[in-house]
């Protein structure tokens, strides 16, 4: 039996049997396959997707128009270009995790601009750039706001490199732009002109994020851009926006599902102070909220009317004490995620765990982390109190300066739900607080008890026992983080060869030396990165590795001052675009 | 005695402790705090403890918004509160903007009893401690604890590095520690004669 020649002319020959007949499987036109495929988000099942055959293969890529690349390095511009036709929009990550404390060099990489070029030849209705922890010059930015007419929305999440030229070409130029989404910015002083230099018909924009930008605005500009911006609703502030301030713009959004405040300290007569809480309590759509920078008791109140449907309070920026958050969380049942600092101590925990049952993510900061003679901010007995009330929680991140075994056994006994378990005991290696024990025992109930964790980060006095538990129980660990534990090469290597799942592990001083770098030797490939800082690399080891495996790029970072040894600091990725050209002196590549 | 003109950092007679000998001054000013405070400054003092760089892991972005920046952030402590807060010397006009910021920030009254027309007044304020529960004082840039409004503003600003909000019963009389160092004046520039 012939196929049918109204069938894909892509039908590929090797899919006929062995009488001249297709598998009646395979006998499925290529319009269908695209349009199946079409409906498919994911870039993991995508990916996937790509793996059935070569049919698929085709199909997937003609259909794919969200570009997700996590490591900038481990493909090149031109590689993703030949693959991919059709990209409307792109998320993109730069430099490793350890960027945003400092342990970088400054001019490391992941500059965005040799991916913008391509962009610009390539995907001409690009409508959505989001990046992570990436370089990007005003130049760049200039590039961006001119080459693609139908461009939407830009996030830049722990990003430098920019200034307020380059946001004022963004703002001049992007006639559409919906997202304006500026997170974490580490630029210092940006400059506040670029706010000013949106058209006066411009109206499109329904999420404008400058929180992490510390320069004042000009107000003016703002209210008549909110009040042009019908569809608005995402709106963050920076400090330099005052309560009165505030109070206007809120007049001119009610059904923003999402605000940053700005400043909460000022002076208020009691009829600015009536304007406020009435125009809080207008706003019934918000659900996210932050800001509140310098909060009081005084002013928190004003707050009140709009708290009702708040599912994520970001009081990250705000250092209140137990007293004035528990009134706070009084206002506010349906909390999902809530990020505060550990002023609130473990008092104001315990108002979490009363007031908060449908908590699902608690991150608690420290105010001061470089104080060791700190002795207030929270400990196992704020979390205990957090884990009785909130059965839901699955997302933990603890900064605190005591913890105990038995507290975190308690703990994920009681939320065995955990995906993501950070914990961070501020003092490195420090043991089990009451029985001076190491905290082996802790981990080990995280792993055991939580079945569905993905992400940890390990702290205190921890040996190998601890690995041994990951490697053994953590099925389904993607991201490890470590710091000042282990014992021996015997652990990194309990955790390369136990956890199928690992995508990224990161570890910082600890005594694993070229043996555990050498025992992951097969695994790397299978993940996006390896940092090892601080451990006992040499060198030696390095070269070896890279010579083993030329798929991964063996990246050290040379400190001033270290010897021609010892490899003070080692990133190790897979990539299929070869070492990169654009490193730094002090960035060896092997 | 005329407090204005030490602030000036000039040569002048009215220093404590012998001329030119700037480190047996601090010293003395340092001990007789120390002994009216109970040894509490001193403690508070040094921060330059062995940092790790990096840790604990508190990112970027969030530490530019702790203590460090590019505003004058200093750390302010009151006594018998339990935690610390920030505060922003530079959004301040004055030694009576501050204290009323200071104010509205612990949620109490008495930190400064003198707050009229004529602004803040060190030796006035002093002069009514016995009516001020807290004295403010600050950790200048070479870790000497000083009374609030000894320095014009500007030197203020510059010099602070923290404040501390102290019990006046701790102090054991802000008038006592105006005495204590008065005397150590006294004393050295007996010397000098």
């Amino acid at each position: 039996m012939d196929p049918d020649p109204k069938k894909s002319k892509f039908l590929p020959s090797n899919l006929l049997n062995s009488n001249g007949s297709s598998h009646p499987q395979s006998l499925f036109p290529d319009e269908v396959l695209e349009k199946v495929l079409s409906l498919i988000d994911s870039h993991k099942d995508r990916n996937s997707v790509s793996l059935v055959c070569k049919d698929w293969y085709n199909a997937e890529r003609w259909t794919r128009s969200n570009l997700f690349i996590g490591n900038c390095y481990s493909v090149s511009p031109e590689i993703v270009a030949r693959r991919f036709p059709k990209i409307k929009s792109v998320r993109l990550k730069g430099k490793p995790r350890f960027s945003d404390f400092d342990m970088l060099p400054r001019d490391w990489g992941a500059n965005v601009h040799s991916w913008l070029v391509m962009f610009a030849k390539a995907y001409p209705f690009l409508e959505e750039l989001r990046l992570k922890r990436m370089t990007v010059s005003d130049q760049s930015m200039e590039l961006l706001a001119k080459s693609f007419p139908h461009f939407r929305a830009l996030s830049l999440s722990s990003c430098d490199g920019f200034t307020d030229d380059g946001l004022k070409a963004i703002t001049t130029h992007c006639g559409n732009l919906t997202e304006l989404d500026i997170r974490d910015s580490v630029t210092v002083d940006v400059g506040g002109g670029w706010l000013s230099c949106f058209p006066e018909d411009f109206s499109s924009l329904e999420i404008l994020n400058f929180s992490s930008l510390n320069s004042e605005v000009s107000f003016e500009a703002l209210e008549k851009l909110v009040s042009r911006c019908r569809s608005l609703r995402v709106l963050k502030v920076n400090e330099s926006i005052t309560l009165d301030q505030l109070q206007r713009l809120l007049v001119h959004a009610p059904l923003l599902t999402e605000l940053g405040t700005g400043s909460f300290l000022q002076e208020l007569t009691p009829r600015q102070y009536e304007d406020i809480e009435s125009a809080f309590g207008n706003s019934k759509n918000l659900q996210v909220l932050s800001g509140l920078w310098d909060a009081t008791s005084f002013y928190l109140p004003v707050l009140y009317g709009a708290c009702s449907g708040l599912t994520f309070l970001n009081l990250s920026d705000a250092v209140l004490q137990s007293g004035e958050l528990a009134k706070l969380l009084a206002h506010c049942p349906n909390l999902r995620r809530l990020w505060v600092i550990d002023t609130v101590e473990d008092k104001g925990l315990e108002a979490v765990g009363s007031s908060c049952p449908l908590l699902e993510e608690l991150r608690v900061f420290p105010v001061d982390p470089y104080d060791l003679d700190h002795r207030h901010g929270v400990s196992e007995m704020g979390f205990l109190a957090v884990s009785r009330g909130c059965r839901k929680l699955r997302y933990v991140l603890y900064f605190c300066r005591r913890m105990t075994n038995a507290a975190v056994v308690t703990i994920v006994q009681n939320c065995p739900d955990f995906t993501h378990f950070r914990l961070c005991i501020m003092n490195p290696r420090q043991p089990d607080y009451l029985t001076n024990e190491t905290m082996d025992e802790a981990f080990g109930a995280v792993a055991k008890t939580c079945t569905k964790l993905r992400r940890l980060s390990v702290s205190g006095l921890l040996t190998d026992t601890t690995f041994e538990y990951i490697g053994k129980y953590a099925k389904n660990l993607e991201t490890l983080s470590v710091a000042f534990a282990g014992s021996s090469d015997r652990g990194m290597q309990c955790v390369l060869e136990g956890c199928p799942k690992l995508r990224k592990l990161e570890i910082r001083d600890c005594p694993f030396g070229n043996a555990a770098l050498l025992s992951g030797l097969k695994k790397y490939e299978m993940m996006r990165s390896l940092w090892m800082s601080s451990c006992n690399l040499t060198m030696k080891g390095c070269r070896l590795l890279a010579r083993e495996m030329p798929r991964l790029n063996v990246e050290v970072i040379k400190d001033k001052g270290s010897d021609e040894i010892q490899a003070d600091k080692v990133y190790v990725y897979r990539s299929v675009a070869g070492p990169r050209q654009d490193a730094p002196p002090v960035v060896l590549t092997l | 005695m005329d407090k204005s003109s030490t602030g000036l950092g000039l040569e002048t007679e009215l220093r404590l402790g012998l001329p030119g000998v700037g480190e047996v001054e601090k010293n003395d000013k340092k001990r007789a705090f120390c002994d009216i405070s109970g040894g509490a400054a001193a403690a508070g003092a040094g921060n330059n403890k062995n940092q790790v760089v990096g840790w604990p892991p508190v990112c970027a972005y969030r530490r530019k918004n702790s203590f460090n920046g590019v505003k004058m952030y200093v750390k302010v402590s009151m006594d018998g509160a339990p935690f610390l807060r920030k505060i922003d010397l530079s959004s301040h006009k004055g030694y009576s903007d501050l204290l009323m910021a200071l104010e509205q920030l612990f949620g109490c009254y008495g930190i400064d009893a003198k707050n009229d027309e004529k602004g803040w007044n060190a030796e006035e304020a002093l002069e009514d401690a016995d009516k001020c529960e807290y004295v403010p004082i600050y950790e200048d840039k070479d870790t000497d604890w000083m009374l609030l409004g000894d320095v014009p503003w500007e030197m203020f600003v510059e010099s602070c590095k923290r404040l501390r909000i102290m019990k006046r019963s701790d102090a054991k009389g802000a008038k006592d520690l105006l005495k204590a160092l008065a005397a150590k004046e006294d004393y050295s520039s007996s010397l000098s004669n």
